[in-house]
């Protein structure tokens, strides 16, 4: 069974992001990048499953700049065998995305593709779901648990009123959850291992894909602020604040 | 043309915010209609068609459309969108797992999450966990949107009497099934729609001591929250989280326990109306947020809080 994985290379979770003065995006601009978080699980869990013996190659591909293709070598420090990185300029919307993709799975010709449920820079939520309905295969979305059946999928998904257990059928896209394991760390081996390992380039036209965006961003601004508020004393203080002042009790 | 909302609801009963995605739908055009898929899902269907905002309930029964699964749910809403402008629905856990999949199949490229209709083709929608807003504008013909319900009113539950078609559904495809669901029951006001909420994080230290929650909780009739690090460490279940990766919630009072205010949980808080946080630590950069900070041990603050509120003898809805 072969495994490919999407990966995203996003602004690190824990940078305060910056949005541009003339309203035309965020600072990105010597800010730390770093794979989107649920990728790390994706590539994480795929490798897992490749250790038990199910799977026989994981595959990590990315879509972006020049730079991008820092997140396959972090995949392939993990674990992953080889890589792809499709270059493409700007921002590219999760269609095009879903679309590249499905050219990279008709040629590869995967069993499971595993990605993130959400990258936390756009904030979509949409890639996998896209890319199941290009190929008509069963999605399995937010999932933190996956189980292996001969030719199903049961996966444990997270939901608003809490888990849903499904089984999808082979082949299947996963996206996945935070919760779905405990990504690991690259050891200094391992990344000088992975320097070895080969990444195959494309460019994103070659694959005949129309990558214009049909969303055009207007501006980006900073979202309203809150006033600053007050610290009180003790809990009386808080109750009767609460009470009298903002009369939310 | 007219607008198709894809409506929310476990067969039996609709779920609160279909209430406000009819708000948001019904600001794209007035002309709305409400496709209710699902089976023996009549009541449901009846419940939307007295909302007066919508023009029309479509009704669909099926017995592969009980538990919503997307790969049957996609072909239907392609299927039905045919006379439709927008296709809408909320962006929780349903909307989320279905519409892209809708979009894809229509070669649309989705508008997720938004926050405001500026115009029927431009929106406004958080990016970054909400640290920034961005103004898009749909260049497609057609198109697919997913509205956050909390940024939406709700919209009046009575006062319409719109017609129900009933129409014929798409068939089942075979390639997933759905095996259980495991929902929390609880007798508590739901997340996402309570007036207030209580949320514990990993300064809890354990679910036990989530009784100190639950017992303000009671009290104030609120809804309870949680950090993903809460839900991580076991104390309490997914349902509950509260962040970019969890539940949005704009409740008149929150109040974050034991919770340090990571960006991403801020991105599911930091629109309520009043925010508390208690926290020991004076840096915690939750207190940037809080309308009212109390720097203390949550485990002297949370015993005397509920003993202050049961000083209180009126508490008001
Ligand atoms: C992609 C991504 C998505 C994420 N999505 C979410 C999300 O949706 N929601 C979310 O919440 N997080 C999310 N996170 C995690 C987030 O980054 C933080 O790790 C998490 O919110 C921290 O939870 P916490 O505040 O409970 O824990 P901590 O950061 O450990 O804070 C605990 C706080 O409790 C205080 N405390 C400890 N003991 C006491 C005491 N006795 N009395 C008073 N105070 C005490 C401490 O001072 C501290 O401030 C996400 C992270 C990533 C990478
Ligand atoms: N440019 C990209 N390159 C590789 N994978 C991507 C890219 N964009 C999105 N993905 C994948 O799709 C998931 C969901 O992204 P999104 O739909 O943008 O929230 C991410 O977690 C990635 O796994």
């Amino acid at each position: 069974m072969k495994i490919l994985v999407a990966v995203k290379r996003v602004i690190d979770y824990n940078v305060q992001i910056r949005v541009k003065e003339d309203g035309t995006g965020i600072v990105t601009e010597n800010v730390k990048m770093s794979t989107n978080p649920p990728d790390d699980n994706a590539i994480e869990e795929a490798v897992k499953i490749k250790e038990t013996g199910k799977a026989t190659e994981v595959v990590a591909i990315t879509i972006g700049e020049e730079k991008a293709q820092e997140t396959v070598r972090k995949a392939l420090a993990v674990g992953a065998d080889r890589g792809i990185h499709v270059k493409a300029e700007g921002i590219v919307e999760p269609l095009v995305v879903a679309k590249i993709l499905q050219k990279i799975v008709d040629k590869e010709k995967p069993d499971l593709v595993f990605m993130g449920k959400q990258a936390i820079d756009d904030d979509c939520n949409q890639t996998g779901q896209m890319l199941a309905a290009l190929l008509n295969w069963p999605q399995a979305t937010f999932a933190s648990k996956i189980g292996i059946k001969d030719k199903v999928l049961e996966v444990v998904r997270e939901v608003d009123e809490g888990l849903e257990t499904i089984e999808v059928v082979i082949p299947a896209i996963v996206t996945c959850d935070l919760r779905l394991n405990e990504p690991r760390y690259a050891s200094l081996p391992n990344i000088m291992k992975a320097k070895k390992k080969p990444i195959e380039q494309l460019n994103a036209s070659d694959l005949g894909v129309d990558t214009k965006s049909r969303i055009e961003q207007i501006k980006v601004e900073e979202p309203p602020k809150r006033k600053s508020g007050i610290k009180v004393a003790n809990v009386a203080e808080l109750v009767q604040k609460l009470k009298n002042e903002a009369k939310v009790i | 043309m007219s607008v198709l909302l894809i409506a929310e609801h476990n067969n039996k009963e609709l779920r609160p915010f279909t209430f406000n995605a009819v708000t948001a739908a019904s600001k794209i055009d007035s002309d709305l209609h409400v496709l209710v898929a699902g089976h023996n899902c009549a009541d449901v269907a009846k419940a939307v068609s007295e909302i007066s905002l919508v023009k029309k309930v479509l009704q669909v029964e099926a017995e592969h459309y009980e538990n919503f699964l997307p790969e049957n749910f996609a072909t239907l809403v392609v299927k039905v969108s045919k006379n439709y402008s927008h296709i809408i629905s909320s962006a929780n856990t349903f909307g989320k797992n279905l519409m892209p999949r809708v979009s894809a199949l229509l070669n649309i490229s989705q508008v997720s999450d938004i926050i405001k209709v500026i115009s029927p083709d431009t929106f406004v929608r958080p990016i970054y966990a909400g640290n920034a807003f961005a103004t898009v504008k749909s260049t497609d013909e057609k198109k697919c949107i997913t509205i956050r319900p909390t940024s939406f009113d709700a919209a009046p539950t009575s006062g319409g009497s719109a017609t129900i078609e009933k129409i014929d559904g798409t068939e089942a495809s075979n390639i997933s099934k759905f095996i259980k669901r495991e929902e929390v029951k609880s007798d508590r006001p739901e997340l996402g729609t309570a007036r207030i909420v209580i949320s514990g994080g990993r300064g809890m230290q354990s679910g036990d001591n989530f009784k100190l929650i639950t017992a303000i909780a009671d009290k104030l009739k609120a809804a309870i929250g949680a950090s993903r690090a809460a839900v991580d460490a076991g104390y309490i279940t997914n349902d509950h989280q509260v962040g970019q990766t969890g539940k949005v919630v704009v409740p008149d009072l929150y109040i974050a326990v034991g919770i340090s205010g990571a960006i991403q949980h801020l991105a599911g808080m930091k629109e309520s109306k009043v925010i508390v946080a208690i926290n020991k630590d004076g840096e915690a950069p939750i207190f940037s947020v809080a309308d009212y900070g109390l720097e203390a041990d949550l485990f002297e603050a949370l015993p005397q809080f509920l003993e202050e509120l049961n000083k209180l003898n009126t508490i008001q809805k």
